[in-house]
């Protein structure tokens, strides 16, 4: 039987395997999608609502460290009750502080630096696998994939041997005779960009060479014959192609690494100011819960562009694979 | 894209690999050092790999994360699965479009807001912090992962299998797991193995979830890191690169052969 006779049968079927079947057809279906449902309901959208509630709070001391504490006890009454007592404070203070401020605009500024960086490290790397043998694509991939694998902070915790003033590229480079000095790249900028380069490359290199590998060549030679010279072949034809892949790249290395905490704590010092780092600090060196809750608020509202558009990106990929 | 390599494209993949590969080489290679400084060559010793066996904090902290690692996992990938099953086979339900966001937005969403939030969670349902909260926690954002990618295996699913068998009498659930479970299988194996390295990577949400006495095993290399770069922690960390290397590359191995095998089998369907 042809595919297309199987699929003609498809309607027919629910009423041929009778009334019991189908109704635990429908209740195995109403349990994958209620399941998984309602667990993502509790344990990712209604924490979100609980940040903006507590972000309206006032810190205390005490456990939990905010005031008001919902106390269904008192009933309808003392619900109300504690909804007048919150206030926008916190995002006030949000604004009054410039460290808040700051903070943002430079991880803002840090994360599409880098995002920017690692599109150009990440580009030559996905277009040589696109090029190379098809034998030779299974083995690249997962060399490319394999350090996704292993864990993101010891990849970072690699980098601080290497970038020491002491360390091994120092040590290098004064070997050769390229410096007489030991650069000093830990705890700068610098080193937060190499860290998240290194650590977030996979992330660009997978979306641009599956962009990369569908494409037909032959739409190169064609221009080249026609007498394109390569460079602008690459960016009319090339490049356009792979569009897809670079947005979706970028937005995958883009959203964590504005939020990126361990990059800039570990290799970034003291003196480099981003966002997650502030969250952090706020939240286990102040224990101040209210203020880190708008921090993460904020920071969500920042991003809310980004990820709806890696969501529609995400979901329009879903339905070409269809 | 079908074409010779040029010079360029020999470079730049040489290059890239070099800058992926040679910081973990460098980590693994000092972690065999016989002097205290990292980044000073005194002699070849296995000293630190005594040393960090030895090291009760280190080995609790590890045994605990492999707990967490192991059953986030397993649940991950139940959940993870049901939810790409609900994402392909059912296009039209309620809030679809608000459960499809639910399961991507986790992989991109920074760690911090996650961690603070489900943070927030546990503390106003009165959960004390732990063992149970960080696996819970584990659960949540793995799933997602287990999602997408069991997803990528059922949209190029034939469905023609199952209804095959659906019209020679096998139940639903029958059908799902004689015909739909074996060909999706290797999506899943990998899921739940992505399910289980995020697990044990994870610094972030397990410091916000976590409490006394689960302790992860990133956490107490975090804290560790931050006192300063020791070879015991190189030791530590080049055991877990070999630990997972040696995972990644067998399933590869495994999935390879099953897909032999399964193209064999469709062949010889065929002829027969």
């Amino acid at each position: 039987m042809s595919n297309a006779a199987l699929s003609q049968t498809e309607s027919s079927t629910g009423a041929d395997t009778g009334l019991g079947t189908s109704l635990l057809r429908a209740v195995a279906g109403r349990l994958v999608i209620a399941v998984p449902y309602l667990w993502l309901l509790l344990f990712f959208l209604i924490p979100f609502v609980i940040v903006f509630k507590i972000s309206l709070s006032q810190t205390a001391i005490a456990m939990p460290p905010y005031v008001p504490v919902f106390d269904l006890s008192e009933g309808m009454s003392g619900l109300f009750a504690s909804l007048r007592e919150l206030s926008f404070e916190n995002y006030l203070w949000l604004t009054e502080d410039a460290l808040y401020f700051n903070a943002y605009v430079s991880s803002l500024m840090i994360a599409g630096a880098s995002t920017f960086l690692t599109l150009l490290v990440g580009y030559p790397i996905a277009y040589g696998m696109a090029r190379a043998p098809a034998t030779l694509r299974p083995v690249l991939l997962m060399l490319v994939i394999l350090p996704f694998w292993t864990s993101f902070l010891i990849r970072v915790y690699a980098w601080i041997g290497i970038l020491k003033p002491e360390g091994l590229l120092n040590q290098f480079l004064l070997a050769i005779g390229v410096i007489d000095q030991p650069l000093i790249i830990m705890n700068t900028h610098t080193a937060i960009f190499i860290g998240i380069v290194y650590s977030y490359l996979p992330f660009m290199v997978l979306p641009l060479y599956s962009a990369l590998e569908k494409m037909d060549y032959s739409l190169i030679e064609a221009a080249q014959d026609l007498g394109c010279p390569p460079t602008s072949a690459f960016w009319k034809i090339t490049f356009p192609l792979s569009l897809p892949g670079v947005v979706a790249g970028c937005l995958l290395v883009f959203i964590p690494a504005v939020g990126e905490f361990v990059i800039p704590d570990l290799l970034g010092g003291s003196q480099t100011l981003m966002i997650g780092k502030t969250l952090w600090n706020e939240f286990f060196a102040n224990r101040d819960w209210p203020v880190s809750s708008a921090v993460a608020v904020i920071l969500l509202l920042l991003l809310v562009v980004p990820i709806v558009l890696f969501q529609n990106a995400q979901a329009r990929a879903q339905e070409q694979g269809r | 894209m079908n074409a010779s390599l040029s010079r360029f494209n020999i470079v730049s993949i040489v290059l890239g690999f070099a800058f992926l590969y040679l910081p973990i080489v460098l980590l693994v290679v000092f972690s065999f050092n016989e002097s205290k400084l990292v980044t000073v060559w005194g002699g070849f010793s296995t000293k630190w790999y005594v040393a960090m066996f030895q090291n009760q904090g280190l080995m609790d902290a590890a045994w605990v994360t492999a707990r967490v690692a192991f059953i986030s996992a397993t649940v991950a990938t139940v959940l993870g699965t049901m939810a790409a099953l609900a994402l392909t086979r059912y296009t039209r339900f309620r809030g679809r479009i608000l459960f499809s966001g639910m399961v991507f937005a986790p992989l991109v969403m920074p760690e911090v807001i996650t961690g603070l939030s489900l943070l927030l969670l546990f503390v106003s349902m009165g959960l004390d912090r732990g063992f149970l909260t960080v696996t819970l926690a584990h659960i949540t954002f793995t799933m997602c992962f287990v999602a997408v990618v069991v997803q990528s295996r059922l949209v190029t699913f034939d469905r023609s299998l199952e209804e095959a068998a659906m019209d020679l009498g096998a139940t639903p659930v029958k059908t799902f797991f004689q015909v739909t479970l074996p060909v999706i299988l290797p999506a899943i194996v990998s899921g739940w193995m992505l399910a289980f390295t995020l697990s044990l990577d994870d610094l972030v949400i397990a410091s916000f979830t976590s409490g006394p006495g689960a302790t992860t095993l990133p956490m107490k290399i975090y804290s560790q890191v931050r006192l300063g770069v020791t070879p015991e922690i190189n030791a530590v960390c080049t055991l877990l690169i070999a630990v997972v290397t040696v995972g990644v590359i067998a399933a590869a191995i495994v999935n390879k052969r099953r897909e032999v095998q399964r193209q064999r089998d469709e062949q010889a369907a065929q002829r027969g």
